[in-house]
């Protein structure tokens, strides 16, 4: 029975693979180590704050949980609340939903939780979605913002920080087309820079990094506490699983 | 007052405590005694044997982090989502009791799931057992019912979307579903009104519903007493002087200590997932449900839950092509019925005109109401297996080598419907749905026969059990 149940695992894991690869360009890696770095979460904080918290919401986030990655209300307060209010409010803005899909022709999703909605199994994580998403803009004269993104196409945002990054232009290669060698297909190699922002592209990355740090903390601010604390909870469970497992032989050793 | 217990006057406190309430609520003494100290259980329970109290305890932490939850949460359209988000946020460990009930929920169904496997292999739901086994299957069936209610309440896309492809379901019942889907919604289409009622479902109506089955599938396994993996009746050998079962053990303290050992590895994994991993790569939290319900913007891909995907597998797999093989099954067994069955000449004219008429009503009827009714039958067919089940063994030990690839290659088809129901459906995993459904039912509807061939090992008169 036991070399079944044995054989039943194995057949089963080696037998679920990641799902089918979705279209779209692969997802670059988010660099998760940033998540530990109070500066660039504070950066990211800066960013979010001062180029996307006009049209987006984070409404179920207050301005002072952000003492939890190393501000103090003073710091919030001066730096970061340009609209007046409390320091305990939530971080919610003036733009009306339905403004927002009359002038985009979609409303600008709260980002609160956005780090953890976008996520795919086969793709990668929300953070991933992001990062990759905010450093593919590239011009496109047949949109109406004038911009189109690789990881959204057709997408309604403009590129709000074209400042950073400068303007770019996807560059494809063609090759054969996998499902039918006899046509060709345009595949996505790369970007160049078309004209040229305030920053680098090593800088922009790093800027885009902090920020979609900071989005991914927002999305969960109890995580690092909550890893923290399930390392001791499993030491303790670990220790009272032993000591009952012994209290069990204990007891069932006269039963014979 | 002349029945009272006496305690004389130099008794400890505690005596005297103790004999106070024996002599005004004997019946929690009398209890105890019968389901506690007094409940012989057999000594060769193995690991098939922990998911039952596990799933005591979880029922407990769901009702206990619900209670919490339900302090903090508005069942209100407009604001359902944020009471959540407040709840992860600004309540005082808000986040802990929101991840034990969302893994909890999970760990429910991989708990039953075991639970229910044990019976399987092991011939629990046979005779004198079979009510025990139905009250067990009431108690799958709210189960499935209260984590559907549950699903709605966070008011994501997935919880808004998912109620409503299953609502309509309902719909797709002939004559009364559009009134049933009307009476379920609350409205004519899933809205603040379908929340509210979903929340007094899942907070009151079946955790009640629920308590009681659990307390008579609890009363009605000690009546008869437990079955045990060699499927031996224990009651059939009792000590001449003290009639207790030679192979039995008092339930306290060698299973309350026993479960304890359970009940502390259960958390160790349950922790893991809580503190490291609450959404399980969008299996337990769906990354989808981080968004709020936008009635107007339907989902790429809708899925149900994990636990639900087998079921979901059986009902996408029920298409027109489907609905013909079901006829010429029909056909095949109205044939074995008149050739086999023994039937007087009433009875065989009776069968014809039975499949006639089932074969008519699958002809005019939708595929997607046969799926919703192959759906609701690959549950209610648990009902009936003690009646299904004719092998004159109950453990799957003493049953002839095969039958123990028949069970496999049927957890291998769940594990495989389960796996098709999360992905979106192709030409060629619909047909492996629909070869999975059909083995799923032949398991059952075929184990009158199957399970009486092959050769039986003889069962022991007594447990098989290694001291440790």
């Amino acid at each position: 029975m036991k070399k079944i149940i044995l054989w039943l695992l194995l057949s089963l894991s080696a037998s679920i693979p990641a799902h089918a690869a979705s279209d779209g360009i692969a997802w670059d890696r988010f660099p998760t180590e940033r998540l530990n770095d109070l500066a660039a979460l504070q950066h990211g904080a800066k960013l979010f704050s001062n180029y996307c918290l006009n049209c987006h919401a984070a409404a179920y986030m207050r301005f002072n949980r952000m003492r939890d990655i190393g501000l103090n209300e003073e710091q919030i307060k001066k730096n970061l609340i340009f609209s007046g209010g409390k320091v305990g409010d939530t971080m919610t803005v003036a733009l009306d939903v339905n403004d927002g899909k009359d002038w985009f022709g979609a409303a600008p999703p709260d980002l609160t939780v956005i780090a953890r909605s976008r996520a795919d199994a086969s793709k990668g994580s929300g953070a991933d979605y992001l990062y990759t998403y905010l450093r593919t803009y590239y011009v496109d004269d047949t949109k109406a913002t004038g911009w189109n993104n690789m990881v959204f196409p057709s997408v309604a945002m403009p590129h709000v920080l074209w400042e950073l990054q400068g303007s770019q232009r996807p560059v494809f290669a063609e090759q054969a087309d996998p499902h039918d060698p006899a046509k060709k297909v345009q595949v996505f190699k790369g970007f160049e820079q078309v004209s040229p922002g305030t920053m680098t592209p090593a800088q922009y990355n790093e800027a885009v990094a902090d920020l979609v740090a900071y989005l991914q903390w927002m999305g969960e601010p109890v995580q690092a506490q909550r890893v923290r604390l399930g390392v001791w909870v499993l030491i303790f469970l670990g220790i009272f699983t032993v000591i009952a497992w012994r209290l069990n032989a204990a007891f069932w050793k006269d039963i014979k | 007052m002349a029945e009272f217990k006496e305690v004389s006057a130099d008794a400890p406190v505690s005596r005297k405590v103790t004999v106070w309430f024996e002599n005004r609520f004997p019946t929690a003494f009398a209890e105890y005694k019968k389901h506690m100290s007094e409940y012989y259980a057999p000594k060769n329970f193995n690991t098939w044997y922990f998911y039952g109290s596990l799933a005591l305890v979880v029922l407990v932490m769901q009702i206990v982090t619900g209670i919490f939850l339900t302090m903090h949460y508005k069942p209100d359209a407009s604001v359902a989502f944020a009471s959540v988000e407040y709840i992860m946020r600004d309540v005082p460990w808000g986040w802990l009791v929101r991840y034990m009930h969302s893994t909890g929920a999970s760990a429910f169904f991989i708990v039953v799931y075991l639970h229910m496997y044990r019976g399987l292999i092991y011939g629990s739901y046979r005779k004198p057992r079979e009510l025990v086994w139905i009250f067990g299957c009431a108690i799958f069936l709210c189960l499935m019912g209260e984590a559907f209610f549950g699903y709605l309440l966070p008011w994501g896309q997935m919880s808004y979307w998912g109620a409503q492809v299953i609502v309509n379901l309902f719909a797709a019942v002939p004559f009364v579903g559009e009134d049933l889907a009307l009476l379920i919604r609350g409205d004519y289409v899933v809205g603040d009104a379908t929340l509210n009622r979903f929340f007094a479902f899942h907070v009151i109506a079946i955790p009640l519903v629920l308590i009681g089955l659990v307390v008579a599938h609890l009363l009605a396994l000690h009546d008869v007493g437990s079955n045990n993996p060699d499927g031996v009746e224990i009651k059939a050998k009792k000590d001449p002087k003290t009639g207790i079962p030679l192979d039995g053990i008092p339930f306290h303290p060698y299973y309350t200590v026993h479960d304890i050992m359970g009940v502390a590895v259960f958390l160790f994994l349950f922790s893991a997932v809580v503190f490291f991993a609450p959404e399980l790569g969008g299996y337990f939290l769906e990354f989808n449900n981080f968004i709020p319900a936008d009635p107007l913007k339907t989902p790429a891909h809708i899925a149900p839950v994990w636990y639900f995907t087998p079921y979901y597998s059986m009902l996408r797999a029920t298409t027109d092509p489907m609905v013909n093989v079901f006829v010429v099954i029909v056909g095949l067994g109205t044939l074995a019925t008149l050739l086999k069955g023994g039937l007087s000449a009433a009875g065989k004219v009776a069968t014809v005109v039975a499949a006639l008429a089932i074969v008519f009503l699958l002809k005019t009827f939708d595929a997607k109401f046969w799926g919703v009714v192959v759906m609701g039958a690959a549950v209610l067919i648990l009902f009936v297996l003690p009646w299904l089940d004719r092998s004159p063994v109950k453990s799957i030990r003493y049953r002839p080598g095969w039958h123990k690839y028949v069970y496999g290659l049927f957890v291998i088809d769940f594990f495989v419907l389960g796996y098709l129901g999360i992905l979106p459906p192709t030409d060629a995993r619909t047909l492996v749905a629909q070869v999975g459904t059909l083995y799923y039912f032949a398991f059952f509807v075929l184990m009158p026969w199957w399970s009486q061939i092959g050769e039986f090992k003889a069962v022991p008169e007594r447990v098989t059990f290694q001291p440790h």
